[in-house]
């Protein structure tokens, strides 16, 4: 029982996570072509400037939560997964320090170095995410002790001996890289004013065609992969209100795009994300790592959770840590709300 | 299966080593930054939020560079140390999370506030934000030291079937007396390096004679607030630690003190070499039974010593143990010297023109994050052979799939982006020094955007 309530609530971080940390790893990933000039990039850095590091908490908030609840699938995942995670690490760390240290320096050479990294680090980042997203769906090699480790490749096929990446994890990858920038790409529209603003309303209408495509091809293929997911849907019918909130999203973000409505856009490309998200989740229930080798080692709620005791006190704290959370989200996001300018001070960003 | 285990232990040690160079100053700047808005709201005098101001912006590129290794440092529990995390995750879990829950929303919330809200909030309300990251700072270094005291000292858990460990009282976690020494113990030491480095900046400005006005007021705060933190160093807490380690880990106070026979009456070295195969010190320079004294407050006490214990109890670099602990502790004891004459000049009215203070305090500035590296390097060398004490050898702790050279590779890739890190880090901090705290209206801002700071 706590177990499953934990196993929701981790979810639900991470849901929080993506689609707050997504929207400005999808402005890094397509800044260099929304935003052309000096100006225009910070003002797209100023757009996510007071709120990234805030969202990027939620990663640390949720991994935290996981080690706390489920020990056994965070040892096992975490070291199963060395190679990537240091990656991610590794990205983290240089885009981070280049939103932060960009406009510290007065010179052309250095924002354009700065712009470079925070792009390329935003794009490969929501590739990784993707992938490890699609690790978790198509199932590790766990042995016996509940552990594994993965090359970055193998043979590029599914099978016994995967790596990270194989041709359905990159199918996904490009399929993240692709929702996240148009998120972001909705995020912007809301964000700025003038060119950045037109770039990013354009952009987002070709990117919907390109997430429409890919949401069916995904989805059809991860139902091959992992059959685990549509016989939850089958056995549980209920569970159907998760692809339908995505299929909402995807709808309202077309309708509100044409309408050229960029909050509602952007809000139902929110509504999209939850959806798809908890739709994997729900169809992976029990399971949170399956086994590719034998079913019998997957990694359940039941068998990785943190003892009964530590699961209940845990409860009380994060109810009211997340209050607390929700109150200085909305203060902050109020305190930042309209569109960025680049008038108001001194700061070059 | 640990073919790995030497380089995740210099995996972790090189990565938290690191880190821990950013927060014990954010951590030092947000009593002091909190103190100079009190003392602008207090006065009504401008001055002080400039100075407030500019520090602030100090802590700004500190905490970046915190949050960025910080990240790794959470990861690794997973990634490198697997086998512990899997059996200690029921128990500190629960510190982890409630840090990420608590003080890294509340840190990287108000921040954005205190370094872009000042217009937007007035007085009171930028004064609350400076208190809010103080809070969180405070509080996450709560949390991680009482992870750690965790591992020093385990308390409020059960064994379950398959050797998981499991948490029986969250209070006794929390208030675990390790923890409490510990803390008490390790803030003091992070109010030295912000002590110190204000004032060191301070003399710099007197010495070269700009700013001085400036110069004048770092110097006055850092060195009030520093004379007490460093006399709290030594005593109580420095103590008080010293007694946790007495009563629960005596193997590593031996080790620490180089005692290698147990005696009653037992000196304390002050300078000598602990020589392991001869199993003694060399030359060794000691003060007649202090050690007992210390420990048990009776000159006459029996301490014991190594030989007391099996040496597979021993920490297994009995050497590092030793030397970490006597650098902490001496350069403690020239610290209290140091702020001391210090504070005692400033009362005297001579301070801001007897240039070797000042040149004194401004060289100074290394020394606590020297100080504070060797304390850690001396707890958790000290904590060998066991990742959790007297529970789980560290040996058994790590991931058994991770293999060494993918270790050594990650390894290898930190040491390159830290160093990397570093050169921005010095550039960054130079220009900041060299702007100074009046020019701070016309020069760029760090990220977080929002209105300006005026
Ligand atoms: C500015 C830094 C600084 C200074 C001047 C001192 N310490 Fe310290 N000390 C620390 C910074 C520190 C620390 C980094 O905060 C440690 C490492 C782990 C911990 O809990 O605190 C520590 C640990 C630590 C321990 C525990 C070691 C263990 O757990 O194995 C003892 C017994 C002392 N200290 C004692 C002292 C004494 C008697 C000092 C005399 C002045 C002293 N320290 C100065
Ligand atoms: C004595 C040891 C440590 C202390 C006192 C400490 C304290 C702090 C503080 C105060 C911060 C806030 C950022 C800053 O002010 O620079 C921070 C950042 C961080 N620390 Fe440490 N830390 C320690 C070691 C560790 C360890 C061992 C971990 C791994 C679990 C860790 C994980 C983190 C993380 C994840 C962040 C980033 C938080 C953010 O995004 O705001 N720290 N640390
Ligand atoms: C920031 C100050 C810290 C420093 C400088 C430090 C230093 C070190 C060093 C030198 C080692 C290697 C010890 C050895 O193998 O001989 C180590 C190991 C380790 N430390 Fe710390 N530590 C710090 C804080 C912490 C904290 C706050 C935690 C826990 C929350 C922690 C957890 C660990 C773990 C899990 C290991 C690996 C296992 C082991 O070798 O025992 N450390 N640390």
């Amino acid at each position: 029982m706590m177990g499953t309530i934990w196993f929701c609530l981790v979810a639900l971080m991470i849901a929080m996570y993506v689609v707050l940390d997504g929207f400005d790893l999808g402005a890094g990933a397509i800044h260099l072509f929304v935003a052309r000039t000096d100006e225009e990039r910070r003002l797209v850095i100023r757009s996510i400037g007071p709120v990234w590091d805030g969202n990027e908490v939620w990663l640390l908030a949720a991994g935290g939560t996981l080690y706390f609840a489920f020990p056994a699938l965070y040892a096992s995942a975490f070291s199963g997964f060395y190679l990537p995670l240091m990656i991610v690490l590794w990205l983290l760390i240089l885009r981070g320090i280049s939103i932060e240290f960009r406009g510290q320096v007065e010179s052309p050479v250095w924002f354009r170095f700065w712009d470079v990294v925070f792009a390329g680090s935003s794009l490969l980042l929501a590739i990784f995410y993707g992938a490890a997203l699609a690790n978790v769906v198509r199932g590790v090699p766990l042995d016996d002790k509940g552990y594994f480790f993965e090359a970055l490749w193998t043979n590029f096929r599914l099978g016994p001996d995967t790596g990270i990446l194989d041709w359905y994890t990159i199918l996904v990858g490009i399929a993240a890289l692709v929702t996240l920038a148009l998120h972001g790409a909705l995020w912007l529209a809301l964000k700025t004013g003038g060119a950045v603003h037109d770039r990013a309303q354009r952009l987002a209408r070709s990117l919907w065609w390109a997430v429409l495509a890919f949401t069916i091809l995904v989805t059809a293929v991860t139902f091959a992969v992992q059959p685990h997911v549509p016989g939850n849907l089958v056995d549980h019918p209920w569970g159907y209100i998760f692809p339908a909130l995505a299929c909402a999203g995807l709808a309202g973000m077309e309708w509100f795009i044409l309408k050229k409505d960029d909050f509602k856009s952007f809000l139902s490309s929110c509504a999209y994300l939850l959806g798809m998200l908890t739709s994997v989740v729900f169809g992976l229930y029990p399971l949170i790592l399956p086994a590719s080798a034998n079913p019998a080692y997957s990694l359940t709620v039941s068998n990785s959770e943190a003892g009964n005791y530590g699961l209940r006190v845990g409860l009380v704290w994060w109810i009211i840590g997340m209050i607390l959370v929700t109150g200085y989200s909305v203060y902050v996001y109020g305190s930042f709300a309209g569109k960025v300018s680049l008038e108001g001070g001194d700061e070059t960003y | 299966m640990s073919e790995a285990l030497t380089v995740d232990r210099l995996h972790f040690a090189f990565t938290v080593t690191y880190h821990y160079l950013f927060p014990q100053l954010t951590m030092g700047l947000a009593l002091l930054i909190l103190i100079l808005k009190t003392l602008a709201l207090r006065t009504g005098n401008e001055h002080y939020n400039r100075a407030a101001r500019f520090w602030a912006k100090v802590f700004a590129i500190n905490f970046a560079m915190g949050v960025v290794t910080g990240i790794p440092m959470e990861f690794q529990f997973g990634t490198n140390w697997a086998a512990f995390s899997k059996v200690a995750g029921g128990v500190i879990g629960q510190t982890l999370a409630m840090e990420g829950v608590f003080s890294f929303f509340l840190e990287s919330s108000f921040l954005g506030l205190l370094l872009f809200g000042e217009k937007r909030l007035g007085r009171k309300g930028h004064w609350f934000s400076a208190l809010m990251v103080f809070l969180g700072s405070w509080l996450s270094g709560y949390l991680i030291v009482a992870t750690n005291a965790w591992m020093q000292h385990p308390v409020a858990y059960a064994i379950g079937p398959n050797g998981e460990l499991s948490l029986t009282s969250f209070w006794g976690l929390l208030l675990n007396h390790w923890a409490l020494w510990q803390y008490a113990h390790t803030m003091c030491g992070a109010v030295i390096t912000g002590t110190f480095a204000m004032a060191a900046l301070g003399a710099f400005y007197l010495l070269v004679g700009r700013h001085d006005d400036y110069g004048r007021t770092f110097v006055r705060v850092g060195v009030i607030v520093g004379v007490f933190a460093t006399i709290m160093q030594l005593f109580p807490t420095g103590d008080g630690q010293g007694q946790m380690l007495a009563q629960n880990q005596p193997v590593t106070l031996a080790a620490m003190e180089g005692l290698f026979h147990t005696q009653a009456g037992a000196p304390i070295a002050l300078i000598g070499q602990p020589d392991m195969r001869k199993k003694r010190l060399d030359n060794p320079l000691e003060v007649p039974r202090a050690l007992s004294f210390l420990t048990y407050r009776r000159w006459e006490s029996t301490v014991k010593g190594l030989d007391a214990f099996p040496q597979k109890l021993w920490p297994d670099n009995v050497p590092i143990v030793y030397f970490s602990y006597h650098i902490m502790v001496g350069l403690g004891t020239i610290f209290i010297l140091i702020m001391g004459l210090a504070a005692w000049m400033l009362w005297r009215g001579t301070l801001f023109t007897f240039r070797p203070m000042l040149w004194a305090l401004m060289l100074s500035l290394p020394f606590p994050y020297i100080a504070n590296t060797a304390g850690w390097m001396t707890a958790e060398t000290g904590r060998q052979p066991w990742i959790i004490y007297g529970l789980m050898r560290t040996a058994a702790g790590v991931s058994p799939q991770v293999s060494s050279g993918n270790v050594w590779f990650t390894l290898l890739g930190f040491m390159g982006i830290y160093t990397l890190l570093s050169i921005l880090f010095l550039l960054l901090i130079y220009r900041v020094v060299e702007r100074g705290p009046e020019t701070l209206k016309t020069t760029p801002q760090p990220a977080h955007g929002g209105d300006a700071a005026r």
